[in-house]
């Protein structure tokens, strides 16, 4: 067994998460971009994408997702999603004269709901990812003591 | 009105934008109490202002309305805001990871904000959850054992008044199949005397009793007010406790249910005057200021909650400008046991002594709150105790208001001790030289609200007066709320 010193769970383990995690991913993708058209949408795809930065961080240890995305990384994009939910609010009525959060754009379908979405999902994948984050690392701090 | 849609925007908007660049200061707070000045004049010249979220047309959509009452809440928010945010630039000078503190503060000014403007009865308990979280999220900035353990019971003892919230919303919502609180209004009046309007009323008195810390259910408030840093201290005492819990209230039992008088009132009236009893005697009792001013509010509190409970109209004013009071003069206690601890390190008033001499603007400023909030004349504190113990005589509650008069003295006695101990008598050896000096900032936010606490009572200005009188009449119009809403 190859990899039995390197932290995370074993061989099948990480087998299988490498097969399943990007498929999760744009399991969780698809279903943001499809939620003003069907069930789903912003809340539900962001919880699947989060899921499975989560399920490789379990098979393979936390330092593997730390690397590409860490707890700092993590609170900006959320901020971002949370700004860019704001802005698309009053884009509505300072440029159109419209109320808050009324869409004056036609896309082509559903108009501003699925942008609402693709930010929704931005703002809970990272939010809850940066839940569990905090979750993880503070219990790892106090075993330290 | 497009105007009332950015109290809550705007705070949300800089909560996040300082998490991106950090450095940013709180200007935006400044905004929004030049706003709701700005509304006062358009509510009193117009009455009832509406805004609809989108479009949609009232009972379908999410509203915002500003009445007297919304505005009179706003404008004390938002000032004890802008003073405390002038305070704490200098004072959080001490502690790491400021932008987390203002991020969170201005979530917290969003969920008030919000819970003032929402006309809708679900967006209010949205609001009062934003509120709350980042309230729990501050009370533990210390990170100290104490402060987490502080911030657990009120995530606690606030998670179950949420629940009998949202299971009273649910409750309501089954009943009246609307959730927009002026078609509530409309439906409830059209079906008088229902048990399920009675039981619903219990579980708002109990969900928002806990978030005003009236007394059986007050145990959270001392711990996590004297371990949230003092600016947050401030907030919470000020205007978060009577936002979340005494706003709420009176909103829901005076124009939804539109109910001034019955067991609820009564129970309202007991539990105020428990409160006001509990809260003098037990704040008696302690040596750290800070659990002391703590253990005050409780009873203030208690005291606004007795004006709404005999329900006149003097009652009302009286207790909606005990709010006012209350709000100048806890605040300002909060922030000088603030520069207390800054300057000396301690907050122990068995430790301390003869400050007048070192930092005599905090010895000032103090004595205008202590005498302000313990009822003596020339302070606002008096009159709003007056009016709130002459309506009480008129309604013929003789007991209650000779028991308000007396914890009246006692919170005058606990003043005192709290003045003589700290402020006058000997200098103690260890502070004699080392104590350090206090920012313009922060003697700036002192005395702006010590000047607010003598202004309210020197002189009934006439703005003062027609705001406060605009405020009652919103509470006294009952579901006639409702019908001004659906109008527009």
């Amino acid at each position: 067994m190859k990899n039995k010193e390197a932290p995370g769970m074993s061989l099948i383990v990480k087998s299988v998460t490498r097969l399943t995690a990007g498929l999760i991913l744009i399991y969780g993708i698809y279903i943001v971009f499809r939620g003003h058209i069907g069930p789903g949408g912003g809340f539900a795809g962001g919880v699947i994408i989060a899921l499975s930065l989560v399920h490789l961080m379990l098979a393979f240890g936390k330092d593997v997702v730390l690397k590409r995305l860490d707890e700092a990384r993590g609170i900006i994009i959320s901020s971002l999603g949370a700004l860019a939910f704001l802005i698309l609010g009053i884009v509505g009525f300072l440029g159109f004269k419209a109320p808050f959060l009324k869409e004056r754009f036609e896309h082509f379908s559903a108009g501003l709901i699925p942008i609402y979405d693709v930010v929704i999902g931005v703002l809970v994948s990272s939010g809850l990812f940066i839940t569990f984050l905090a979750l993880v690392l503070l219990t790892g701090k106090r075993e330290k003591k | 009105m497009k105007l009332l849609i950015f109290f809550s925007l705007i705070p949300l908007f800089t909560a996040f934008l300082i998490v991106l660049l950090g450095r940013l200061r709180n200007q935006a707070v400044l905004l929004v109490t030049a706003m709701s000045v700005y509304l006062m004049k358009i509510v009193n010249a117009s009455g009832v202002v509406i805004y609809k979220i989108s479009g949609w047309s009232i009972p379908l959509g999410v509203c915002l309305v500003a009445d007297g009452l919304t505005v009179f809440m706003l404008c004390i928010v938002n000032l004890v805001a802008l003073l405390v945010i002038i305070y704490s630039c200098q004072y959080m000078r001490g502690f790491t990871d400021k932008w987390k503190f203002y991020s969170l503060f201005m979530l917290m000014l969003a969920g008030m904000n919000g819970i003032i403007i929402s006309g809708d009865l679900f967006n209010l308990y949205i609001f009062l959850e934003v509120a709350s979280i980042a309230a729990y999220a501050l009370v533990a900035f210390g990170i100290e054992p104490e402060d987490l353990e502080a911030s657990f019971k009120y995530a606690i003892m606030g998670a179950i008044a949420s629940v009998f919230i949202l299971l009273g919303i649910a409750l309501l919502y089954s009943y009246t199949s609307t959730l927009n609180m002026a078609d509530i209004a409309l439906i409830v009046s059209g079906n008088p005397g229902s048990v399920l309007v009675s039981f619903v009323s219990v579980l708002f008195l109990a969900g928002f009793g806990l978030k005003a810390a009236l007394v059986p259910f007050h145990a959270w408030l001392p711990d996590a007010h004297s371990s949230a840093p003092s600016p947050v201290s401030a907030m919470l005492s000020g205007v978060f406790v009577k936002t979340l819990g005494l706003y709420a209230l009176s909103r829901v039992f005076f124009n939804l249910f539109s109910i001034s008088s019955g067991k609820v009132f009564f129970a309202l009236m007991f539990f105020g005057v428990l409160s006001m009893v509990v809260g003098a005697l037990l704040a008696m009792a302690q040596t750290d200021i800070k659990r002391m001013l703590a253990y005050s509010t409780i009873s203030q509190v208690g005291y606004i909650a007795f004006a709404f409970g005999v329900g006149t109209p003097l009652a009302i004013a009286g207790g909606l400008f005990h709010i006012l009071n209350h709000a100048a003069s806890k605040s300002l206690l909060f922030l000088n046991a603030g520069a207390i601890e800054h300057a000396t390190g301690t907050r122990d008033i068995n430790k301390l002594g003869g400050l007048n001499q070192k930092i005599p603007l905090v010895g000032f400023t103090s004595l205008f709150g202590s005498m302000s909030i313990s009822g003596v004349p020339p302070f606002g504190g008096f009159w709003s105790k007056l009016m709130i113990i002459t309506a009480a005589v008129q309604a013929g509650h003789i007991v209650f208001s000779i028991v308000a008069i007396l914890v009246s003295v006692l919170t005058l006695v606990y003043y005192l001790k709290f003045q003589s101990f700290v402020f006058f008598g000997k200098l103690r050896s260890g502070m004699k030289e080392d104590l350090k000096s206090l920012h313009f900032g922060m003697k700036f936010s002192m005395v702006v609200l010590a000047v607010i606490c003598l202004l309210t009572g020197m002189v009934f200005l006439p703005q003062l007066k027609l705001a406060l009188d605009s405020a009652v009449n919103a509470l006294l119009v009952g579901n006639g709320y409702g019908a001004a809403v659906i109008i527009q």
